[in-house]
C-alpha cells in the first residue's frame, strides 16, 4: 500500500510542489488573509477543477474564514480536501473479480454443458476509446501488462486501423511486454478485427480482451458511428460485450474534456475513465469536473511512460497529492 | 452549458441604459462575467486577470452608444481586444533557404501529423520538403511519419538504429541537401516540459541543426497547463510560432490565448481535421468568438460549403421555386444536412444558441423520417398521392414505425408543399400565417 502511494506521490510530486509553490506555504500554520485567499483562488483555478468546484471550495473556505479570522492554512487545506472528497465520493472504479472457472450469471456467457463439463467463461471485453492523442494505445498495452501481472490472461485487439502505424505501435508494445495481440493492417475494418480478436480470446480461453480503437473527435458523427459498429459486431459474439467502455482522457486538457466525456457517454454509455499524462505539472483537475457532471468512475491514472506507471485511482491519494503538504 | 456571453453581459449591464458612461462601479458585475467566461474557456487564471484589467481600462469612460446595448458594446471591446491579442505578429514563415523547421510539443499533441501536413502545405507553396523522423522513443513513430511522407510524396529521412538524436538531425540535413530539398521539417518525440533530459536532448538537436522556425504543437483543448508548457518550451528553444491542433473539435480554445500571452509568439497554423489537407493559416477573429462562446458562424458556413454539394443545392432551390418538391427531394435535402454533423453540433455553432439543447432525440427523429421515406418505392416518393392505407401500412412495417408516424410525416409534407406553392404565388404574408400555425403542431421533425 505504501509503495503504491509513493508511486502516486512521485507521479504527482510536481503537482504538489506546484501548488505549494503557488501558495507559498499557505497550507501551513500561517493565518489566512485577503491576499493569501487570492493566491489560493489562483492555485485552485490553475488546477483545472473547473469553475463550479473551484467556486465551491472557495465559498466554503471564505465562509469558514468569516466565522474564524484565526483560520490557518492547514485548516483551509482541510476544507478544500473535504470538498474534493465529497465531490469525488464513489469515483473509484474497481474491476470486479472474475468468476474463475465457475458458471457465470446468465447473459455473461459461460455455462455448464449437458455433460456437466465446465465451459470457460467468455472473455471480458474492455474497449478503450477517446480523442486523438489521448493515449489509448499506450494505455491499452499498460493495462494488459497490469492484468497479466495480476495473473489474468489477456488478448489485445489492434482496432486502430486508421492512424498510420498505430497497429505497429501496439505490436511493438506487445512484443516488448510479451502480450498476445490480434492485429490486421492499417485500413482494415476495425469491427472485423474486433470480431476476430474476440473469437481468438474465446478459443484460447482468455480472461480479458482489450480493444484499442482509433482516436476520434467526439464532434465527428461518422466516426462515432464506427464505434457503434465495433460494439454491434462484438455483441454478435456476446450480447453483453464490451462490458467495459473506458474513455481515455489526456489529463492536461481543460474543460473540453468534460464535453468529450459527455458526448462519448451519450453515444457509447461509458463505464469508466482513465486519465493519462499526469506525470507533468498538470493537476488533472478535469477528472473532477467529469466525475461531477457524469459520475463515471475513474479506474486508472497514467503517471509515466513505463508499463507500471498505470496506477489505480484512489480518491484519498489524489486529494492528498493535491492538498497535502509538499514533502 | 454556457449562455452566450452577450446575454450574460446584457443582464449584468441592464441598469446601464441611460447612465451615459461606463465606469469602474457599473462595470464590476459585467467584468466578473467576462472573467468567468474566460476561465470556463480554459484561459489561464493570470492571463484572464490581465485581460480583464486591460478591457476595464478601455471601457471605463466610454460613452454608452445609443444604438446598441451596453452589453453588446462591451462585448465588442472585448472581442476587438481578443482579436488584437491573438493576431499579433506575422503568421508568415521565415524565408530562409533551405528552410529548417523544428516541431516540438507534448505527447499526443499531433506533432507527427502536423509535420506531414506542413510538408504538404509547403510543397504546394513550391518547396521541396524533407521530413526527418527524430522521434526515437514512441513505438512505430518513425513508421507513422514514413507512411504519411509516402502518401504525400515527401522526401523522408530516418535512422532506425541510431539513438543519438542530434546526429540524426545532422544526417537529415546532409540527406536533404543531397536530395536537393530546400526545406527540412524535424519531427521530434513528445516530451513533458519538465523532463530535463529530453528537453536537454532537443536543445542539443536545436544547436546542431540551427532551425529557422521552432514550432510548438499544442492541443487546442489544453487546460491551465498550457502556460507552463509554452513557457518552458519557449525558454528552452526560443519558439517562433505555435501550431494549434484538433480545432475541429468543440474546445473553446482558451489555451491559445494563454500561450500567446505568455510567449508573445504568433499562432501560425491550426489543424482542423484528420486529413493531411486539414491544415490552415490562423485567423484570430474566429478563435476570438469561439473563446467567448459566441458561436463560430464562419466555421458553420465553411462546414456547410464543404459538405453540401453546390449543384445539388441549386437544383433543390429551383425545385422549391417551382413547388415541384417531392419526398425524394426531401430525403436528399435531409441527407445533405446530416453530412454536416449532428443537429446538436450544428446548433452549437450558431451564435446565441451555443447553450441550447435540442429536445431529446432530434437526431433520432430525423433518422426515423429517413427510414420512412426509404421504405417507400421510388414511385411513391415522387407521387405521395399514391399512398393509400395499404401502402402506408406496408411502409410503417418496413420502417419499423407505427402507421400514425407515417401519416404525420405525410401531413407535414403536404403542409410544406402548400407553403411552397404560396411562395410561388408570392403570398408571403399568407405563408407567414401558415408557418405560425405549423409551429403550433410541432413542425417538421428535427427542423
Amino acid at each position: 500500500m505504501f509503495g503504491l502511494f509513493k508511486k502516486f506521490k512521485d507521479g504527482f510530486a510536481k503537482t504538489v510542489s506546484a501548488i505549494a509553490a503557488k501558495t507559498g506555504g499557505l497550507f501551513g500554520g500561517r493565518k489566512i488573509d485577503a491576499s493569501s485567499l487570492e493566491t489560493l483562488e489562483e492555485a485552485l483555478y490553475t488546477a483545472d477543477f473547473g469553475v463550479e468546484t473551484t467556486a465551491e471550495i472557495l465559498a466554503e473556505i471564505k465562509a469558514a474564514y468569516k466565522k474564524d479570522k484565526e483560520l490557518r492554512g492547514q485548516d483551509a487545506a482541510a476544507i478544500g480536501a473535504a470538498v474534493l472528497k465529497r465531490v469525488l465520493a464513489g469515483a473509484e472504479g474497481v474491476l470486479a473479480d472474475l468468476p474463475k472457472g465457475g458458471p457465470r450469471p446468465p447473459g455473461a456467457g459461460g455455462s455448464e454443458t449437458a455433460s456437466g463439463d465446465r465451459v470457460p467463461p467468455l472473455p471480458v471485453v474492455i474497449a478503450m476509446i477517446g480523442v486523438n492523442g489521448s493515449g489509448k494505445t499506450t494505455t491499452s498495452a499498460k493495462l494488459a501488462w497490469r492484468l497479466k501481472q495480476d495473473g489474468k490472461t489477456v488478448v489485445l485487439a489492434a482496432c486502430d486501423t486508421f492512424r498510420a502505424a498505430a497497429v505497429e505501435q501496439l505490436k511493438t508494445w506487445a512484443t516488448r511486454l510479451e502480450l498476445e495481440i490480434i492485429a490486421s493492417h492499417t485500413g482494415a475494418d476495425a469491427a472485423a478485427v474486433a470480431f476476430d480478436a474476440w473469437q481468438a480470446a474465446k478459443a484460447r480461453g482468455r480472461d480479458y480482451l482489450i480493444v484499442d480503437t482509433a482516436g476520434r473527435l467526439h464532434t465527428k458523427s461518422h466516426l462515432m458511428d464506427e464505434l457503434a459498429k465495433i460494439r454491434r459486431v462484438l455483441q454478435k459474439n456476446d450480447p453483453t460485450a464490451p462490458q467495459h467502455r473506458w474513455l481515455v482522457v489526456d489529463g492536461s486538457l481543460g474543460s473540453n474534456s468534460i464535453e468529450q466525456a459527455r458526448v462519448f457517454h451519450e453515444s457509447f454509455g461509458l463505464t469508466g475513465l482513465v486519465v493519462t499524462k499526469l506525470d507533468g505539472t498538470s493537476r488533472g483537475g478535469a477528472l473532477v469536473g467529469i466525475y461531477r457532471q457524469l459520475k463515471i468512475p475513474i479506474y486508472f491514472l497514467g503517471l509515466g511512460e513505463q508499463a507500471e506507471d498505470l496506477q489505480p485511482f484512489s480518491v484519498d491519494n489524489y486529494v492528498k497529492a493535491v492538498f497535502g503538504p509538499g514533502e | 452549458m454556457f449562455e452566450s456571453l452577450t446575454d450574460k453581459l446584457g443582464s449584468a449591464l441592464r441598469n446601464l441604459r441611460g447612465v451615459g458612461k461606463l465606469s469602474d462601479e457599473n462595470m464590476r458585475e459585467a467584468l466578473k462575467e467576462v472573467r468567468t467566461a474566460l476561465l470556463a474557456a480554459d484561459v489561464h487564471f493570470k492571463v484572464a486577470r490581465d485581460f480583464v484589467e486591460r478591457v476595464q481600462a478601455q471601457c471605463v469612460g466610454q460613452e454608452v452608444v445609443k444604438s446598441v446595448t451596453p452589453g453588446q458594446q462591451v462585448v465588442k471591446i472585448i472581442n476587438d481586444e481578443l482579436v488584437r491579442l491573438l493576431g499579433e505578429g506575422s503568421t508568415a514563415l521565415s524565408t530562409a533557404r533551405p528552410l529548417k523547421i523544428l516541431m516540438v510539443g507534448l505527447h499526443g499533441s499531433g506533432k507527427t501529423t502536423s509535420t506531414a501536413k506542413l510538408g504538404k502545405l509547403l510543397k504546394k507553396r513550391g518547396y521541396r520538403p524533407l521530413v526527418a523522423a527524430c522521434d526515437i522513443y514512441r513505438p512505430a513513430a518513425i513508421d507513422q511519419l514514413e507512411i504519411l511522407a509516402k502518401q504525400e510524396e515527401l522526401d523522408f529521412y530516418a535512422d532506425r538504429t541510431s539513438r543519438d538524436v542530434p546526429a540524426i538531425g545532422t544526417a537529415a540535413l546532409a540527406a536533404a541537401s543531397a536530395a536537393g530539398c530546400d526545406c527540412i521539417i524535424f519531427d521530434t518525440a513528445g516530451r513533458l516540459q519538465i523532463d530535463a533530459d529530453l528537453i536537454e536532448e532537443v536543445k542539443r538537436l536545436h544547436a546542431k541543426v540551427q532551425p529557422d522556425e521552432v514550432l510548438l504543437v499544442a492541443d487546442g483543448a489544453l487546460g491551465q497547463e498550457a502556460v507552463n508548457v509554452a513557457k518552458t518550451f519557449h525558454d528552452a528553444l526560443a519558439l517562433t510560432g505555435l501550431v494549434l491542433t484538433k480545432l475541429d473539435g468543440d474546445a473553446r480554445g482558451g489555451a491559445a490565448l494563454s500561450m500567446k500571452a505568455i510567449t508573445g509568439v504568433p499562432i501560425k497554423f491550426i489543424g482542423t481535421g484528420e486529413k493531411t489537407g486539414d491544415f490552415d493559416t490562423f485567423y484570430p477573429d474566429r478563435l476570438a468568438s469561439r473563446i467567448l462562446g459566441m458561436g463560430d458562424v464562419v466555421s458553420l458556413v465553411e462546414k456547410a460549403q464543404e459538405n453540401i454539394d453546390q449543384k445539388e443545392a441549386e437544383k433543390m432551390a429551383e425545385k422549391m421555386r417551382k413547388a415541384d418538391f417531392n419526398l425524394e427531394d426531401f430525403l436528399a435535402q435531409m441527407q445533405q444536412v446530416k453530412k454536416m454533423g449532428s443537429m446538436q453540433s450544428i446548433i452549437g455553432m450558431m451564435p446565441g444558441m451555443s447553450g441550447m439543447q435540442l429536445p431529446e432525440g432530434a437526431d433520432k427523429e430525423m433518422a426515423r423520417t429517413e427510414a420512412i421515406i426509404k421504405s417507400m418505392t421510388l414511385q411513391e416518393r415522387r407521387k405521395p398521392d399514391l399512398l393509400n392505407g395499404n401502402r402506408r401500412q406496408r411502409i410503417a412495417k418496413g420502417a419499423g414505425v407505427k402507421i400514425v408516424d407515417v401519416n404525420q410525416l405525410l401531413k407535414q409534407f403536404q403542409q410544406m408543399q402548400k407553403m411552397m406553392k404560396m411562395m410561388k404565388g408570392g403570398g408571403a404574408k399568407k405563408m407567414m400565417r401558415q408557418m405560425e400555425a405549423m409551429k403550433g403542431k410541432g413542425g417538421f421533425p428535427g427542423m
